[in-house]
């Protein structure tokens, strides 16, 4: 066997793990990797322009796709500039592989140039972490970072490459198999408390499923609308879960929390048994965690044993895959027909009640004289073909487009839930539309989050991406400034951005287009030009700067107590 | 409540620091720490002793064994397990307190591993409450230094009948 140099064996590794894309950012620690990547024909190379932004767009990419994303960057501050991608991707569950030049190992530690603990760093943002410190440990550690930022509950790995690691020969050969004493998750649900779980669903008189991003993960949303189909049981999901289940289902409750539906968060705070599926009772779902779902018997399924009874107390907790558990539930359900019937009828009284909720108090804004962030996405989702993908910034923007798109299938809406992260969406679509380049992709926006990673205008630009921006340009950091209208009467702390670039020139420099909107009646037109330019377009919505996100659970509050518009 | 569990973990760089990590990011709280390799030099074990109740002590474990570089976590209750911790302590020695230091050293079954003309410095293996009656009847005589390790835990063996 012929030996090859450790940069050549890195790239044959992920050439074995099926990469087809790479999203990063050439520096000095990682020139030998670039030398080879240059004549690398199978797998793509997408130059970002900022560290943040391959990170993110690997991200986006592994949402959309299903598919692990990979990212390269440089040592030092190349590394650093992905931390932020990094703790997002772990706080949502993304499968992504980091992969940062070191300085070469005899340098480590010497406060060299362009030198920091990486591993040190991103240890407690990673699912887990290596540093390469012999090349005869390169394979099997790539093997170990795909197979564990994919498997059981999905995560980031980093894996630190120093430059002379890269530079030292090996003898190549990819290990079969992963074998980690210490990682064995755990796929199947224990088959009693399936059963405990079934027996007290099918007792129950006003059930809810609670179903989060887990769902969209394991890949279970056929699962999913089975298991509520047979048995007629509704489902509210997360910011997450939107999409885990069609929202245009009649047994859907839209999504619950602090900015979720009135008869979503009415069903839980009433319901006498919880069925949470892949979801973590974030605080922001809770609201208040003594008040959530009080009368309620919990069941609780999800692959992560640390989610379970972190928030509130599980009376059946299940440690298992959503898909392979909800299949068994299925089953068991198929077994017992005359009982899933008499529950089925049963549940006419509390679908009564959820409609007079929903009758009472829909989703629903006021009409005005300035444009309305939310008809924008009303429109859009309106003009936009079934599978577009949608991704979001961070704050109103994100609310509104969580509320007012229709998401009807899963991986189409990709959000920061966990970190909130500004600065996510744009080059997260553009991960997107590197993985499916023939599909509209669309980035719901806020004039302050779309300028921290305006940048990756040039990305879309090089490679051709034609991701649509739709900014809902409201000149104000407009969350915040909510909460500062709310509950810091009115004091609006530096949360006006009053001046901003003019976002159609600035499209123009880029060599990208722009659209400019300031009417109500011009919002359909600038929305069908948009998707019709083969490029990537900028769309300046100039909304409602006052508009505020309704309904509304204050933070701390029980989930039953909403603000309403 | 105290928590005794004892954590097997690879023997790699950076697997103490994961762990303490954990602890500190988590808000969790360690009291004390003792890790050294097992007889596989590749393994190595740490007993982390940490206060707090049921719930806590449930979300420690799983959270510990979600670490990757984790192989066994073993939460220790009852009286199921010998406990050992181990002190050195150097006393003030004086003409008129030596002698009754070396009787409470007999007394304790501690040993005397350093005699200068001023101090004595003794060795204590034991539990946590034989240590502290040591230290309690020492410290009128004035400490002048004082060490002590993380407590190690090995299982009893199994003394159930069964009939």
């Amino acid at each position: 066997m012929t030996k090859i140099k450790g940069a050549e064996a890195f790239i044959e590794t992920l050439r074995r793990e099926g990469v087809r894309h790479i999203f990063g950012y050439p520096g000095g620690a990682v020139l030998d990797i670039f030398d080879v990547i240059m004549d690398v024909k199978d797998i793509k190379f997408i130059l970002s322009r900022h560290e943040q932004g391959a990170v993110h767009a690997a991200d986006g990419y592994a949402r959309s796709s299903g598919r692990v994303g990979v990212c390269l960057v440089t040592s030092g501050p190349g590394a650093t500039n992905t931390v932020t991608g990094i703790a997002t991707a772990y706080m949502d569950s993304i499968p992504i592989v980091v992969f940062t030049g070191q300085v070469p190992t005899h340098l480590i530690g010497n406060d060299a140039f362009q030198e920091a603990d990486v591993v040190g760093i991103t240890r407690p943002c990673t699912k887990h972490n290596y540093l390469v410190k012999d090349v005869t440990d390169l394979p099997r550690i790539v093997k170990e970072a795909f197979y564990i930022a994919r498997t059981g509950r999905p995560g980031p790995v980093l894996v630190d490459l120093p430059k002379d690691v890269m530079n030292a020969t090996i003898k190549f050969q990819y290990p079969e198999d992963v074998s980690l004493q210490g990682y064995k998750p755990v796929y199947k649900g224990h088959a009693g408390q399936i059963k405990k779980l079934v027996d007290l669903v099918l007792k129950s008189k006003q059930p809810v499923i609670y179903a989060g991003g887990g769902v969209i993960h394991s890949n279970a949303s056929e699962e999913l609308r089975k298991f509520a189909h047979l048995t007629r049981i509704p489902v509210t999901t997360t910011l997450m879960g939107l999409g885990a289940f069609p929202s245009d289902d009649p047994l859907s409750l839209g999504m619950l929390g602090m900015h979720g539906t009135y008869r979503a968060n009415m069903a839980v705070t009433y319901t006498d048994c919880l069925i949470a599926i892949g979801a973590r009772f974030d605080d922001r779902v809770t609201g208040k965690i003594d008040e959530f779902a009080p009368k309620a018997k919990i069941v609780h399924v999800d692959i992560d044993p640390t989610s379970i009874s972190k928030n509130v107390k599980v009376d059946i907790p299940v440690v298992g895959d959503c898909k392979l558990v909800l299949k068994d539930i299925i089953k068991a359900l198929e077994r017992r027909q005359e009982e899933v019937k008499e529950l089925a009828k049963r549940l006419d009284t509390w679908h009564g009640r959820i409609e007079e909720w929903e009758s009472k108090y829909p989703l629903r804004y006021n009409k005005g004289s300035k444009i309305k962030p939310e008809y924008v996405v009303e429109v859009l989702d309106k003009l936009t073909p079934e599978d577009t993908i949608v991704s979001t910034e961070v704050g109103q923007n994100q609310m509104w487009a969580a509320q007012f798109y229709k998401f009807r299938m899963p991986r189409l809406f990709l959000t920061s839930g966990g970190l909130g992260t500004m600065g996510y969406g744009f080059p997260a679509a553009i991960g997107a539309q590197v993985a499916f380049p023939r599909r509209t992709v669309v980035d719901i926006a806020g004039d302050g989050s779309i300028q921290m990673n305006i940048q990756e205008l040039a990305t879309a630009v090089q490679y051709g991406l034609p991701v649509k921006v739709i900014i809902l340009n409201n000149s104000y950091l407009g969350m915040v400034r909510q909460w500062q209208g709310l509950f810091y009467k009115k004091r609006y702390s530096h949360t006006s951005l009053a001046v901003s670039p003019d976002f159609v020139k600035l499209a123009d420099a880029y060599g990208a287009r722009g659209i400019l909107v300031e009417e109500s009646s011009d919002v359909e037109d600038a929305i069908k030009e948009a998707l019709k330019i083969k490029g990537p377009v900028l769309v300046d919505f100039h909304v409602d700067p006052e508009e505020d996100v309704y309904p509304m659970v204050p933070a701390g509050a029980p989930v039953s107590k909403m603000l309403l518009v | 409540m105290r928590h005794v569990i004892s954590v097997l973990v690879d023997n790699e760089a950076g697997v103490l620091s994961r762990v303490a990590g954990l602890f500190s990011g988590r808000g969790f709280n360690i009291e004390s720490l003792s890790v050294a390799p097992t007889l596989n030099p590749e393994k190595s074990k740490m007993v982390i002793t940490t206060r707090g109740n049921n719930e806590l002590i449930e979300q420690i474990i799983k959270q510990l064994n979600k670490l990757i570089n984790v192989i066994k976590v073993v939460h220790y209750k009852g009286k199921e397990f010998v406990e050992r911790e181990m002190i050195l302590v150097k006393v003030n020695a004086r003409e008129d307190s030596r002698a009754e230091i070396l009787r409470i050293v007999d007394i304790f079954r501690a040993k005397v591993v350093d005699v200068s003309p001023k101090s004595y410095t003794l060795e204590l293996t034991g539990d946590r409450d034989k240590l502290e009656g040591f230290i309690d009847l020492l410290a009128p005589m004035g400490i002048v230094d004082f060490v002590r390790t993380g407590a190690v835990v090995i299982e009893r063996e199994q003394k159930k009948r069964r009939l």
